[in-house]
């Protein structure tokens, strides 16, 4: 069996974004900047996705830069909003502690730069309190950038909630929601939100596109400059049929986000509850405040990246917060943010399961998460102590 | 690519010499849970020889699959042989570690040198030069 459960890091082109891009690389090719009816052809494809995307969102086309994915759309959401705040004497950005690198080293590289930084706590539960934000803003915060839905342990924050202190105090909004587009209804009005970063590739669509929504009147600061593509804030020749199959697989993602979303759900809950049956074991993150695809654990006495391998070995494809996966010392910074200690944030395994996920495909992964974790609990010297009463179990 | 070599993936999914020895004649733990590995090894020394080696590893693929391979390295041999074994034959054997794994060599190296010591401290007649 043959089971990617790795859809948090990315997912399988949908055939409606694979269809809708063939057509512009064999036929619509042209340069949407050129006058001639090849490039006016592109220019059409490429605005028609502009108001498809606009309109998942409640945006309107003018709203939406399509950028080359969601690292490159949260440094210029981010970049725009700084540089507004600098120009008012406002230095103060509000985040949180578990955002992605894109965020987090944007951030970092503004602080060098004379910004001050503060980071909200997540809890254990992984979600940023209302009121503690609402404590932070201060005379001088720029903006406040807080993920839609955390890319590891799923957790849905309360954006709605967030973006109307923001509103209240004049404070520009952004949110990373990379893991949440396509996936949980977004509406960037309701949702009171002034900035916002996706990437086509976590919903079905192609690699290397995403979009930036920026409401009207934020005015952006280039990251690319050249010529006058994007209204003159992103330079360079449009990726047509990139962002033409992005288009095509958001509006199929939004189209179905209900009832897969329901389905989703009740396999994730199943892979909780029978995941959760292992002994010394801890969901991350909030159980019901999760996307529906998300389900994170971290298990004592063993190291995540070993059992990566032998879930690969029996045909599962995941992932975890181990050092060892990412090639650092330290474990997840997500896992560490929500309380995790490092013993066991080494022992976490992500299990991000998609659309066409099945019940007996649930079944084996919980069937095989069990057996392996009780294989490598066998010679493990921490699991040894842990049991002999040598040392005190975290979990 | 693969991230590790057939070999390191052979002593990963099939590791020789897993578990306890009681009463073993040496006993060396390295490593700790927050960094994300450790290991145990021990030694059973008959006749200045390893007669016997079994390890316990708690780690990533590398660590699991160099602790393998040290206790196949030193397994029947003599103990100043084992006592010479470096984490650059624990890698080569491997046929090779990625640059980011190496310390999980160097940790079967001080986790063999620590049940040696251990083995020492019990035997103190038996050590080189005494």
């Amino acid at each position: 069996m043959m089971i990617y459960a790795d859809n948090a890091a990315t997912t399988k082109m949908s055939r409606a974004a694979i269809d809708a891009m063939l057509p512009c690389m064999e036929r619509d090719f042209g340069n949407p900047s050129s006058l001639y009816s090849i490039g006016q052809r592109a220019k059409e494809l490429l605005e028609q996705a502009r108001a498809d995307v606009a309109a998942v969102i409640g945006a309107v086309p003018q709203e939406i830069l399509f950028t080359s994915g969601g690292s490159e759309a949260d440094n210029q959401a981010i970049r725009s909003a700084a540089e507004l705040g600098r120009r008012s004497g406002k230095t103060h950005i509000i985040s949180t502690a578990f955002e992605h690198h894109a965020v987090l080293h944007t951030l970092k590289r503004l602080e060098k730069e004379g910004f001050e930084i503060t980071l909200l706590d997540v809890h254990e539960d992984g979600l940023v309190r209302p009121e503690e934000l609402e404590a932070a803003i201060r005379e001088d915060t720029c903006l406040v950038t807080v993920m839609f839905a955390n890319n590891e342990i799923g957790t849905i924050q309360p954006i709605r909630e967030l973006g109307a202190i923001c509103r209240a105090h004049g404070v520009l909004f952004h949110t990373d929601a990379v893991q949440a587009m396509g996936h949980l209804p977004i509406d960037v009005q309701a949702d009171n939100i002034d900035l916002l970063s996706a990437s086509a590739h976590k919903f079905h669509g192609p690699k290397g596109v995403g979009f930036l929504y920026a409401r009207k009147g934020v005015r952006l600061t280039n990251l690319i400059e050249g010529g006058a593509q994007e209204r003159g804030r992103r330079a360079g020749t449009e990726n047509v049929p990139a962002i033409v199959g992005m288009a095509a697989a958001l509006k199929e993602s939004a189209a179905n986000m209900h009832a897969n979303a329901e389905r989703m759900t009740k396999l994730r809950d199943r892979l909780i509850r029978g995941i959760g049956e292992i002994p010394h074991s801890a969901l991350n993150g909030d159980a019901v405040r999760r996307l529906p695809g998300n389900v994170n654990f971290c298990f004592e006495g063993i190291e995540g990246e070993s059992l990566l391998l032998l879930l690969d070995d029996r045909g599962i494809s995941a992932s975890s917060g181990s050092a060892c996966t990412s090639g650092s010392l330290d474990p997840s910074h997500v896992l560490l943010a929500i309380g995790r200690v490092h013993d066991v944030a080494h022992g976490s395994l992500r299990l991000s399961i998609g659309e066409d996920t099945t019940e007996e495909e649930a079944e084996y992964i919980i069937q095989n998460v069990k057996e392996v974790v009780e294989y490598l609990r066998s010679f493990s010297p921490v699991w040894r102590d842990l049991t002999s009463g040598k040392s005190s179990f975290i979990l | 690519m693969a991230l590790y070599s057939e070999k390191v993936m052979d002593h990963f999914r099939n590791p020789r010499n897993v578990g306890v020895i009681e009463n073993a004649d040496g006993i060396g733990e390295v490593g700790n849970a927050k960094c994300g590995d450790i290991m145990k090894m021990y030694l059973k020394i008959d006749d200045d020889c390893i007669s016997d080696v079994k390890f316990e590893t708690f780690g990533c693929g590398s660590a699991i699959a160099s602790s393998s391979m040290a206790t196949e390295l030193i397994k029947g041999r003599p103990v100043h042989e084992a006592m010479q074994l470096t984490n650059k034959a624990v890698a080569e054997a491997l046929d090779g570690l990625p640059d980011y794994k190496m310390h999980c060599s160097v940790l079967a190296e001080e986790a063999i040198q620590s049940a040696l010591e251990d083995y020492y401290q019990k035997h103190p007649e038996k050590r080189p030069g005494a």
